[in-house]
């Protein structure tokens, strides 16, 4: 994408509009064609920023659609409202207000759940809209007579009442809404919508409220439609009844899919292979109802084949095109290039300690002493089987602690109780006095504490540089923060929390490389930077190690020695030499139990541990 | 007032149009369970069958032809979806998945609209079948009665095959771990192709059971699916005992809502489903885990 040079989308858009009237009428395009594209288009505005950037695939949003244009429809008709744009902005408003209070019951559920929800919700509107509401929508007359907008200049009055005339108005609306939406997708905002699309579950992780925004941008998405479906009555002069139809849900659903998710401009091109062809093939080619079957049958191919649509297929052509060039540039990637050990730890060593660890939030002034995180009690029983039983242990501030245990003892449930990713059966957590027992994770993230993952959970269409982003978004900003129009490059200390993560965790070089594309040590250190940037002061590492070559566990056991100095941390591992070597102390899990808890000295010589690791052997071999 | 006779024959209607929707809702289920495919085209599937029955029948002048015809044929059809399409989907997102069930159910449709026209066909209910029957207390359109038989028939002719059949069994563990089942030599392809027959047939066959009491056309899978979805919703996906106890409770919220005034059927199937997912985020026999 352009995302370097300020404006060029916005100026090169501009530029597309202004010229469209004057190229497509001669590639067959008649005029209503192009003004129904507008409309389309800004319809899939909102969808692409609630399907392609926050990945809710929505079957609902003719009920939005139905009802912006309805309101509009009723007020400048029936009730002899004078003010069109007015009007329109109404609509759109109560097309958010129905969205808010829809999406608060279908984004109970994701996924198909979510699919089947939004169907069945549209077609309520449907039936109400045709039934009970008549009286207000025309049933299945519709709305005649919806008046043309106005333009009062003082010393005349522009009437959009021609179709080129109509095409200026709707262009202009399709520009604001465009350049609004652009300022979303760039806002923090942007980021994080991105994230929960690539995974929640993470995005809920690091700290924001993925529900607050999985709700916004269905609330946008709503407004647009209700703001289109103004705009369609007013093109039409009459407000159609199969606005509300499951078949408009799905012919937006088709478009954004022909055109590509995810880029805003896909609903448009979508739109205008639809419409084109849909008009190419009834009146050109005589074909009659037929039209739906051949656009059913190109789209399906397109799913099969196209998996990004068509703005993606141009997209992976262009990058196939220019992908000599890149293959060309060195590869960064310590385990790949043939730098000696040697070099690469001296490389490293003169580096490292350059690099201060960022501070952690809440312990900017004064050192403080005593517990950071204290468990009582804690007990998870998963059905018949106990993970964890009446688990007591205590941490203090600053300390770096090592947990070890054989298989299922129950490591990686108690660290998921201590982040409240799952809620323990009975007990208590207390964090820095406070019982956390019962939170969400995120909310525990936001209050300093949280973890990376044995299995590694990152945003995987992202790049390494807003991967960290986000995580210092949930920092830095809250775990929720409606700033829809604010650049990320206005959010104060952003920049420096990320590119300081960047330089902790060595990946300076890979910043702008997708995660697909990393190495699977590179992985685990932006694993590890994930939760570093929400600036914890208590991190909880699950296996950091695990899977590393022998060099990268060296430089890990470094890079996580260098983040201890300001912060308390708990790492598991069964890298025993590592973490002997990295940690103060050590507590032993076995059967969901603390077996024992000592330096990493006593833990060596303690006879229970061999006995738990080796099974009794090494009392058998002992006795011999 | 309430006309109690009238309200007794909707109570009749409404488990007469749930045993359907469980019927064509277990279908989606235990597609979706076992696969973790959402069918969008399930209504199309139901669409199908009708026509293959209506079709078959316009030539045999054979009801049990032509739902033998319907079955199959729909059954047939939902096995090379799946070897051709559905199976270079699976891992690929969700998102995907329903967009290209979406598109085959559009193709369907269509398909039929091209062949067939847009007028609705009626397939006559056997002779046998024809009239009303006293029921002492009413009188009830004896086809009508004769599909809760034939519809309760099927689904316990389904509830066999998946809980008292080896394959059955398969077919249920699957549904718990495709990937363990697959691990145990279970050539787990095959069972896929053979879960989305018997899904798919379950459409088909209540596509053509259903034709002698509403007429059929190309989009008259659209209202079923949508119908299917709340099932399912109230039901717990994945759930057949789920599919059933849904389908009977969207049946009989339609039929009754509909005698007062049919405009509020959809909103009170609405208010039952937010209801659910308020109460039981997982559906009324769901379990907590799928998305």
């Amino acid at each position: 994408m352009l995302r370097q040079r300020p404006f060029i989308v916005e100026a090169l858009t501009a530029a597309g509009l202004i010229a469209a009237p004057f190229i497509l009428p001669y590639l067959g395009f008649t005029p209503t064609t192009v003004n129904r594209i507008l409309v389309w288009g800004v319809f899939g505005i909102g969808f692409d920023i609630l399907f392609g950037f926050t990945g809710l695939l929505s079957f609902g949003q003719s009920a939005f659609f139905g009802i912006g244009g309805m309101v509009a429809a009723y007020l400048l008709t029936i009730a002899n409202f004078p003010y069109v744009m007015a009007a329109l902005v109404i609509g759109m408003i109560a097309a958010g207000i129905v969205g808010y209070l829809v999406g608060l019951i279908a984004l109970r559920r994701t996924g198909i759940y979510f699919a089947m929800i939004t169907v069945a919700i549209a077609e309520v509107f449907f039936f109400v809209e045709f039934n009970p509401l008549s009286a207000y929508t025309g049933g299945e007359n519709g709305l005649p007579g919806v008046p043309t907008p106005q333009l009062y200049l003082g010393f005349a009055t522009i009437r959009f009442d021609s179709d080129s005339l109509l095409y200026v108005f709707l262009a202009f609306w399709y520009f604001v809404g465009l350049v609004i939406a652009l300022r979303i997708v760039r806002s923090p905002v942007g980021a994080v919508l991105r994230a929960i699309r690539d995974n929640p579950v993470r995005a809920a992780a690091v700290g924001h409220n993925i529900h607050g925004y999985k709700l916004t941008a269905f609330v946008v998405a709503a407004a647009y439609a209700g703001f289109a479906g103004g705009l369609l009555g007013v093109m039409q002069g009459f407000m159609p009844p199969d606005a509300f139809m499951f078949d408009t849900s799905g012919q937006l659903v088709m478009q954004t899919a022909i055109g590509g998710a995810g880029t805003l401009f896909g609903p448009l091109v979508g739109a205008t292979v639809w419409l084109y062809l849909s008009d190419f093939l009834q009146t050109t080619l005589d074909l009659g109802a037929t039209w739906k079957l051949v656009l059913g049958v190109i789209f399906v191919l397109l799913v099969c084949f196209l998996r990004r649509g068509l703005i993606g297929g141009i997209e992976d052509l262009y990058g196939l095109a220019t992908s000599s060039r890149k293959k060309a540039e060195p590869v960064k990637d310590a385990s790949m290039v043939g730098v000696t050990a040697e070099e690469e730890e001296k490389d490293t060593a003169t580096r490292q300690p350059a690099i201060a660890a960022m501070p952690a939030r809440h312990r900017e002034t004064d050192r403080k002493t005593g517990l950071i995180l204290q468990a009582k009690g804690l007990t998870k029983h998963y059905g018949g089987l106990a993970a964890n039983t009446d688990i007591d242990f205590a941490l203090s501030h600053g300390e770096l602690r090592g947990i070890i245990g054989p298989n299922g003892a129950g490591k990686t449930t108690f660290f998921k109780m201590l982040t409240c990713e799952v809620p323990p059966t009975s007990g208590q957590i207390i964090l820095e006095g406070r019982n956390i027992a019962g939170m969400t994770v995120t909310d525990v993230c936001q209050l300093g504490l949280t973890k990376s993952y044995q299995i590694n959970q990152l945003f995987n269409r992202l790049t390494v540089r807003q991967n960290l982003t986000v995580a210092a978004l949930a920092a830095l900003r809250g775990k929720f923060r409606l700033d829809l129009f604010k650049s990320l490059k206005r959010v104060p200390g952003l920049d420096e929390q990320v590119e300081h993560t960047l330089k902790l965790v060595d990946l300076v070089e890979r910043a702008d490389t997708p995660v697909s594309d990393l190495a699977y040590g590179e992985k685990r250190r932006l694993e590890i930077g994930l939760a570093l940037a929400t600036s914890p002061s208590l991190l909880l590492l699950d296996e950091p190690l695990a899977g590393m070559s022998p060099r990268e566990r060296v430089e890990t056991v470094r890079l996580l020695k260098s983040i201890a100095r300001d912060r308390t941390m708990m790492i598991i591992d069964h890298d025993m030499d590592s973490l002997f070597e990295l940690v103060e102390r050590v507590t032993v899990l076995q059967e969901g139990r603390v077996l024992v808890e000592g330096t990493p000295d006593e833990i060596k010589g303690n006879s229970k541990v061999q006995e738990a690791y080796l099974g009794g052997v090494h009392g058998v071999l002992a006795a011999e | 007032m309430i006309n109690w006779a009238n309200f007794i024959s909707q109570c009749f209607n409404g488990l007469v149009l749930g045993a359907l929707l469980a019927l064509v809702s277990s279908g989606l289920t235990i597609i979706y369970g076992m696969l973790g495919v959402l069918n969008l085209a399930h209504g199309a599937m139901f669409m199908l069958g009708g026509y293959a029955g209506w079709l078959t029948y316009s030539y045999t002048d054979s009801f049990i032809a032509a739902v033998l015809a319907g079955a199959i044929f729909v059954m047939i059809v939902g096995v090379l979806v799946e070897r051709v399409i559905i199976r270079h989907f699976y891992n690929r997102p969700h998102e995907d998945q329903l967009l290209v069930t979406f598109g085959l159910g559009i193709v369907f449709v269509e398909t039929v609209r091209f062949f067939f026209g847009s007028l609705s066909k009626t397939v006559p209910p056997p002779s046998l079948l024809v009239g009303i029957t006293p029921l002492g207390f009413m009188f009830y359109p004896t086809y009508r009665l004769a599909l809760l038989g034939i519809v309760a028939v099927a689904l316990l002719a389904l509830y066999v095959v998946l809980y008292r059949t080896r394959i059955g069994m398969i077919v249920r563990a699957g549904i718990e771990d495709s990937l363990m089942v697959d691990s145990l030599g279970i050539d787990v392809y095959k069972v896929f192709m053979l879960v989305f027959g018997i899904g798919a047939m379950a459409a088909g066959f209540a596509g053509i059971v259903n034709a002698p009491v509403v007429s059929i056309a190309p989009d008259v899978g659209e209202a079923i699916l949508v119908q299917t979805f709340v099932v399912v919703v109230i039901g717990g996906v994945g759930s057949f005992p789920g599919a059933i106890l849904g389908g009977l409770i969207a049946g009989e919220i339609i039929s009754i809502t509909s005698m007062f005034n049919p405009g509020y059927s959809y909103v009170m199937l609405f208010i039952a489903m937010t209801l659910v997912l308020v109460l039981r985020p997982y559906g009324l026999l769901g379990t907590a885990g799928r998305e």
